[in-house]
């Protein structure tokens, strides 16, 4: 989400590093319960920023239960704004198992038009046949243009589309971009 | 800016015009294709809806096919247009050919062209943007990113090339990919001699030179030989074949001294038996074929990069 440089007329911190590691433990639990086990899941965080989420919670599932598979997908080469607006890939793509029959956990820090889960959706399926698709994010935002909804949300945040919403380990933060969108 | 049909706006002509932080983002972007390239199914939505047009007024094997392959991967629609079978035979004049060419929608123009410039001239008669895939002794950009990407995957030098020796050998003057090759390894930071004949270098070399092969042999990292072009001997730039051979070829007495450590490359085609005297595949740094692979990532980059709306080089604003 590109804002353009504008008065910020304030930052407001609304999650601390600790509310994100309890939802970290709590989607992790959620995960494992909604899939009856871990059979046949693995977790896959979209590019750039749902790696280090699908990171965390792989390692809270590892805590809780057993480890399973945590990859990384990058959806630039998928998006539908491509010629629209500069373009700028994460990491490569960093799928080393097979996902044929399983069930992948997408993960990505905000949820909000809809449009970045449905490039990696497609980028996923490029991979092979899903048994089955979830997704989980940290901050679920609002505003959605496609009909894509979480399985799994840390914290829902309702916004006005002049914010920017930053997510790290350190918490969340909405900043006002000064009016222009 | 002046918009393309479809938004594109890029146009890439030349390394020097590229810039070192272009040629750092082309490298960045060919992994995320070489990554497509290793699927099952290489191909990406990328460039739907997006027209490449091959324009070759000479000809090409390697480029041609790789430009086509980079463009179908990127799911872009591709034509090709063959100067010998074109109506430049009845006299169309090549900015007629680029116009005509251009009404019926196309996004880019990949031109190979035997006159130095060419590029350049289309490039402001059209509002597509062109990729120079070689003109004249001039410039041959993508293959001088490809050449890059391969040093750069081989050894494992993502940050840059910093240390890094290089030697390109041969017929440097002529050598439109000795040029570019040089500028793309030295965007990243490379040290780049040429070793050549007095007789075959340009008269103002981009970099240091030297006539005495086996005193630099045994510094380089990479050894990087050029063509021998057959018609230069007709102009009497070097005695004989044999002789060019004996001291700027790699010999098997060469190949004998190399560390494994060091790359050996070649842009292609090889005139076996001339500036490589041993056979490719027995040495351990061999990247010929390595090349050819690598040209169809890096051009998909390319293609990506300046269609795709992620160049700084945008056309109108240079």
């Amino acid at each position: 989400m590109a804002e353009p440089a504008g008065a910020r007329t304030g930052a407001r911190r609304v999650l601390a590093a600790d509310d994100i590691g309890r939802a970290v433990t709590r989607m992790a639990h959620e995960v494992i319960e909604a899939n009856r086990g871990l059979d046949g899941v693995a977790i896959v965080g979209i590019e750039a920023g749902g790696v280090w989420l699908a990171r965390a919670i792989g390692a809270a599932i590892e805590r809780i239960d057993h480890a399973i598979p945590v990859g990384s997908i990058d959806a630039s080469l998928y998006r539908d704004d491509i010629g629209l607006r500069p373009v700028a890939p994460g990491a490569v793509s960093d799928l080393p198992f097979p996902i044929d029959g399983v069930s992948v956990v997408l993960v990505d820090d905000v949820l909000y038009t809809g449009r970045t889960v449905r490039a990696a959706l497609d980028a996923l399926a490029d991979y092979g046949r899903p048994r089955a698709v979830q997704l989980a994010v940290m901050v679920d935002r609002g505003h959605r243009e496609l009909p894509i909804r979480p399985d799994y949300v840390g914290k829902n945040l309702p916004t006005a589309l002049i914010e920017k919403v930053t997510v790290d380990a350190d918490g969340v933060v909405i900043e006002s971009t000064g009016g222009s969108q | 800016m002046t918009p393309t049909p479809s938004g594109g706006s890029a146009s890439l002509l030349s390394i020097d015009e590229l810039g070192a932080d272009g040629v750092a983002r082309i490298m960045d972007l060919a992994d995320h294709m070489a990554e497509v390239n290793r699927r099952p199914n290489p191909k990406v939505p990328a460039l739907r809806g997006k027209t490449v047009c091959n324009v070759f007024f000479e000809d090409s094997t390697r480029t041609r096919l790789s430009f086509e392959t980079a463009a179908k991967r990127l799911s872009a629609d591709t034509m090709t247009f063959a100067a010998s079978q074109s109506s430049l035979n009845k006299g169309e004049s090549l900015r007629d050919t680029i116009e005509t060419i251009g009404a019926m929608g196309v996004d880019a123009f990949v031109v190979r062209h035997g006159s130095s410039g060419a590029p350049w001239m289309i490039d402001g008669w059209t509002t597509a943007s062109v990729v120079n895939a070689g003109d004249g002794w001039h410039a041959h950009p993508t293959q001088g990113l490809l050449d890059a990407y391969t040093v750069r995957t081989a050894l494992g030098r993502a940050a840059g090339f910093d240390g890094v020796r290089i030697g390109i050998v041969g017929d440097v003057k002529h050598s439109r990919v000795a040029r570019s090759t040089a500028a793309a390894f030295a965007a990243l930071g490379a040290d780049v001699v040429f070793v050549a004949p007095r007789t075959l270098l340009p008269p103002v070399p981009s970099m240091p030179t030297t006539e005495d092969l086996d005193g630099v042999l045994d510094d380089l990292d990479v050894l990087y030989l050029l063509r021998m072009q057959r018609e230069r001997m007709t102009e009497a730039l070097v005695p004989s074949l044999r002789e060019y051979t004996a001291r700027f070829g790699l010999t098997p007495e060469r190949a004998a001294r190399l560390a494994d450590h060091v790359l050996v490359m070649h842009p292609g085609p090889m005139n076996r038996g001339v500036e490589i005297a041993v056979d490719p595949s027995e040495l351990p740094g061999a990247m010929i074929t390595k090349q050819v692979a690598n040209g169809i990532a890096v051009r998909m980059a390319v293609l990506f990069d300046i269609l795709g709306g992620g160049a700084s080089l945008e056309k109108g604003a240079r």
